[in-house]
């Protein structure tokens, strides 16, 4: 056993060095991005570089301690810090500030904290823990229960705090699973699920029903090698729904497509199970759960989309996938962050020469919109910079993870790495236009004490964990 | 075999995130430098050209006295995105419009090209200095909303309509034809105001300033190295004498026609009237487009202008012409006579008045005998020499054009029209080519058929005989200020083909017709004490009653002025015409009238009747 002190030299000094660099360049974005003639003092503290300075002083302090603190104390009390944080949201949730139409923010004193930036590396903890657990299997149905409430906990009690973007964070942690055992079937259904939900936001339901329907028959054909049982099938079903069509219409009664080809599948069901069990054929039961699946997550995304999201949600989703373009409304965030990234062209226009962003046309620029800064005053080269930076810390992030004897660092590991990545992409994502703004920030950059703390409590916890690898 | 796939997996997790990565990059690098036009929105978003118009050129008449001067006008412009909740009543009454036009206005602005929430748009424009005074006050409760500086139009006397034209804001025609203009622009539309926007109109300037994304002006562009500073318009006087116009527009009011004069000496209009006129004030600001409209429905048309675009017979005082050209051609003397017994006799016949018998030049001129110029106008078509009646003809008119006939005199205002001088051509088409000769064509000769001119240009055929033999071209502006002078082809003199010899008969014709006692046709026409030269006309009109015509020149020696007046449905040119030109005259060498009675008689004519009768 090593003691505390000789671990210094254990620690992974390229991530500390990354990090160190990411953050200040956060800070000299957020310095270009509030600068003004009027304040141009560096030490400002009624502006927001200058608070931001304070923000990574702690940050500093708070990564000290993290490194100082025996590591058996983050395996012991992984489930302490989870039911802290969750205890924290909905604490949040029940007395929160109102900050942006969320109830995210807890008020201590004359400082508030968003209890969802540090929920992220406790569920990180109590994952890694959970799955730490001598021979566990994370297929069996019990397991995947565990995984499911540790997750789904924080992400539901975030999304009732109405900040779709941190819930959805939780989503990138199957990555975790992934590399766990989760095989490949399942990733690939996860991307499938994606796209269905992409397809029932822009086209009609009775459309992606069509095309779950038509899927299915596909995987019958190829996995079931039954093309002509499944043409007879097909053809079966199609009749049944133009037979519905036009009855109804006869009687001068309208329905809409959705139900008849709901209608048809209701009718088909079971007529395929009965074949199914007369034949034994044991595929056509799981294709048929498949189809229930995907008709009912079909069915639940479309009635969320229309009756549960806000108007505004909605308005920038459709803004994303080119069903609205209104570049004077909902997408004028959008809008505004491209023309400011756009217009820094190859080397940028120069630090504290951006116009765009300097003059307030970005929205939330010292927070979701950190990356406009970059873009417009640093330019590509500029931007790739920051991109490479982030990227070789994952992949860093990766390598140390792998080379974890414990699983218990090792899920963690991947957790930071999960919950970095889909922080990266959808916050520049989103200032390019690639994903919906859904207002996460871009880690180590964003103006915001909280956002930067849970951060570094998140990378640290890792380097400390691999520090004592060799212990 | 379990192993293998965990190692593959680190593998696949590295690979997607370089592959999301990668789209990242990809796309910054379409954005950053595949993308032109984000560069371009950035610097649309972040300056802001504010214009800074000029007070457009003033216009004083010949003696000084201002005629157009600038009014300060207010164009009340609205932020969309700055407008916060307001009491639209409260905003209603201030600006003396109902209600419901707010709601109106806020749909109006989005209709106009280039809107947007983030920018200045025109709520309301031209609102006056009162209604501004009180919601300069009261504009913080009215947050969005801000207050433009414009110049409108005004004029102290309210005269010379046609002459000055209007102002008006530049159409998307304009705009795409001349890069100059930008929304929200004035230009001349008509008149002078058109023939010199370039000197009136000044040059623009634009302060540039850096602006956030609530339009707030964070200060000027590079400290202002790419303003421009506006350049006031020039001034512009005019050959106009202020008292002539608005006493002409006085005699002519009720009558329809058209009064020009002219300084013989330097082509200077001294006056030019049209009538029916209208009040300068009705095409300025907001009302113009109603008011334009409402003028251009109007029977009468007051918007026509007569002056330069109504062409009538030139009647009797076409004698002149034909005199000159039969002398200069050599078939007519000043001591030839002619024997007139009520008409010329051959062919269908050319009727005449009662007048003495034989005639010689000067007196068939004063009595503005018929038969004689019939005999002239012959003698020039079938003068032997020519060989031919085409030839004939065609040396007449080219005489005839000498005078400016038939052609554009380039006076500097729009719409002038050339009148008609029949060709060989066209009656070779009327007729038949060899179908005609000087006797088919002969109404001519005493100024009717197919000839048609512009008051202008009888107005500029009194000059032409009062410099016994040269013109300039008429031109309204006599000066602007701070250029070297005005356009040389004003200070270029026009010779007629006619020696200038042969003017004193005609002279001396013009003035017995005046002076001359018994059987002076325009004895009405002359003054005490200075010896006015005219010659009447009536031009046939085909529509209804014939119309007034007189033109004249005076004093005899020393021409300052010549003229032409017509006055349409009036009858002999001695009734209506002659008096009204005297008047005028009078007006202006004596700056008083002697003859009250003749004067009121003037005034109070009403001949508007006579033209709705003819309808
Ligand atoms: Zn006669």
């Amino acid at each position: 056993m090593q003691t505390r002190n000789s671990s210094w030299r254990g620690f992974d000094w390229i991530t500390i060095f990354i990090y160190l660099a990411l953050v200040f360049m956060g800070w000299l974005n957020i310095y270009a991005a509030v600068y003004s003639d009027a304040h141009s003092s560096i030490l400002d503290f009624t502006q927001r570089y200058g608070m931001q300075l304070i923000w990574i002083v702690f940050a500093l302090i708070l990564a000290l301690f993290v490194l100082l603190i025996d590591r058996r104390v983050y395996f012991v009390f992984a489930y302490l810090f989870y039911a802290l944080a969750i205890v924290l949201l909905i604490v949040a949730l029940l007395f929160g500030k109102v900050v942006n139409g969320a109830h995210s923010w807890l008020q201590i004193g004359s400082a508030g904290i968003q209890p969802a930036e540090f929920a992220k590396f406790a569920t990180a903890l109590a994952i890694a823990k959970l799955t730490n657990v001598y021979n566990f299997k994370i297929l069996q149905p019990k397991s995947l229960l565990q995984i499911g409430f540790i997750l789904f906990l924080p992400a539901i009690i975030i999304l009732l705090q109405n900040d779709t973007g941190s819930a959805m964070v939780y989503a990138a942690l199957i990555l975790v699973l992934y590399r766990e055992g989760l095989p490949n079937w399942i990733m690939l259904y996860f991307v499938l699920i994606v796209i269905l939900f992409i397809l029932v936001i822009i086209f009609s339901n009775a459309t992606v029903l069509i095309f779950v329907f038509g899927l299915t028959m596909l995987l019958f054909a190829i996995f079931g090698n039954r093309l002509k049982e499944m043409l007879i099938y097909t053809l079966a079903s199609t009749i049944i729904g133009i037979v519905l069509y036009y009855s109804i219409r006869y009687t001068g009664y309208s329905l809409s497509t959705t139900y008849i080809v709901l209608i048809a599948i209701t009718i088909g069901i079971p007529v395929a199970l009965i074949y199914a069990f007369f034949r034994r054929i044991r595929l056509i039961y799981y294709l048929s759960l498949f189809l229930i699946m995907n008709t009912a997550f079909t069915l639940s995304v479309d009635y969320i989309y229309h009756n549960v999201l806000a108007t505004h949600q909605q308005k920038r989703i459709n803004d994303l996938l080119g069903i609205e373009d209104d570049t004077q409304g909902w997408g004028y965030n959008v809008n505004q962050s491209k023309i400011a990234i756009g217009s820094g062209g190859f080397f940028g226009k120069g630090y504290l020469q951006g116009t765009q962003t300097k003059y307030n046309f970005v929205p939330e620029q010292s927070t979701d919109f950190i990356f406009c800064t970059v873009g417009e005053e640093w330019g590509f080269i500029g931007s790739l910079v920051v991109i490479s930076l982030f990227l070789i810390l994952l992949l860093r992030l990766i390598m140390i993870a792998e080379r974890q004897r414990e699983a218990f660092s090792r899920i963690y590991g991947y957790g930071v790495v999960s919950i970095i990545f889909f922080h990266v992409f959808v916050n520049i994502g989103m200032t390019i236009g690639l994903f919906p703004v859904i207002g996460i920030p871009l880690p180590f950059f964003s103006y915001g004490g909280s956002s930067l703390w849970a951060f570094t409590i998140l990378l640290f916890i890792f380097i400390k964990l691999d520090s004592s690898r060799l212990g | 075999m379990q192993l293998n796939i965990t190692t593959d997996k680190k593998y696949i997790i590295s690979g997607i995130i370089l592959i999301f990565f990668i789209v990242l990059i990809i796309k910054l690098f379409m954005l950053q430098i595949v993308e032109q036009s984000y560069k371009l929105s950035a610097s649309n978003n972040v300056l802001r050209y504010i214009p800074q118009y000029p007070a457009r050129g003033l216009i004083y008449d010949r003696k000084g006295n201002l005629i157009v001067y600038n009014q300060a006008a207010y164009d009340l412009m609205v932020v969309k995105n700055q407008v916060k909740a307001f009491d639209t009543t409260e905003l209603a009454k201030i600006l003396e419009i109902p209600p419901e036009q707010i709601k109106d206005g806020f749909i109006q602005i989005k209709k106009v090209k280039g809107y947007s929430p983030y920018k200045p748009s025109i709520f309301i424009k031209q609102i006056s200095s009162k209604i501004y005074a009180v919601l300069q006050e009261k504009l913080y409760q009215f947050p969005g909303f801000e207050v433009h500086p414009r110049t409108l139009r005004s004029y102290p006397h309210k005269i010379a309509g046609h002459l000055l034209g209007y102002v008006g804001e530049v159409d998307d025609e304009i705009i795409s034809k001349n890069p100059y203009y930008q929304l929200g622009d004035y230009i001349g539309i008509n008149g002078l105001e058109k023939s010199y926007e370039k000197e009136l109109r000044g040059v623009k300037g634009v302060s540039i300033y850096m602006v956030d994304v609530h339009n707030r002006i964070k200060g000027s562009y590079e400290n202002g190295l790419y303003d421009s500073t506006a350049v006031v318009g020039k001034d512009i006087i005019c050959g106009i004498d202020a008292n002539l116009q608005e006493y002409g527009e006085k005699l002519m009011a009720n009558k329809i026609g058209s009064i020009v004069a002219i300084e013989p000496k330097t082509g200077e209009v001294l006056a030019m009237v049209s009538s029916p006129s209208y009040d300068p004030e009705l095409l300025v600001g907001r009302d113009r487009t109603t008011n334009y409209r409402l003028l251009q429905n109007d029977t009468l048309k007051p918007i026509f202008n007569r002056a330069l675009m109504a062409l009538y017979p030139p009647g009797s005082t076409f004698k002149i012409v034909n005199g000159l050209v039969g002398m200069q051609e050599g078939v007519v003397y000043p001591t030839t006579r002619y024997g007139c017994a009520g008409g010329y006799p051959i062919g269908r016949g050319v009727g005449c008045h009662n007048h003495p018998s034989p005639l010689s030049f000067t007196q068939a001129i004063q009595m503005s005998c018929n038969t004689y110029f019939c005999y002239v106008f012959r003698s020039i078509i079938d003068k032997p020499i020519f060989g031919s009646v085409e030839n004939g003809f065609s040396d007449w008119k080219k005489h005839v054009e000498s005078f400016g006939f038939g052609k554009k005199l380039g006076i500097d205002l729009p719409n002038e029209l050339r009148g008609i001088v029949p060709s060989v051509n066209f009656y070779d088409r009327y007729f038949r080519k060899g179908g005609w000769n000087s006797l088919t064509i002969i109404s001519l000769s005493i100024g009717q058929g197919e000839l048609g001119t512009t008051p202008l240009q009888m107005a500029n055929l009194a000059a032409v005989i009062a410099n016994r033999g040269y013109y300039y071209s008429p031109h309204v502006v006599k000066e602007v200020k701070g250029t070297d002078g005005i356009d040389p082809k004003f200070t270029e003199k026009h010779y007629t083909t006619i020696d200038s010899t042969y003017f004193n008969y005609v002279v001396e014709g013009m003035d017995m017709a005046v002076n001359g006692g018994f059987g002076g046709t325009a004895l009405i026409a002359a003054l005490p004490k200075i010896r006015v030269c005219g010659k009447t006309g009536t031009a046939q009109n085909p529509h209804g009653a014939d119309h007034s015509v007189f033109i004249a020149f005076a004093p005899k020696d020393d021409p300052k002025i010549a003229i032409a007046v017509y006055v349409e449905n009036a009858g002999f040119g001695a009734t209506w015409a002659a008096p009204i030109a005297s008047l005028m005259i009078e007006k202006y060498l004596t700056d008083s009238i002697a003859r009250p009675d003749l004067e009121k008689l003037m005034f109070e004519g009403k001949l508007l009747d006579r033209h709705a009768n003819k309808k």
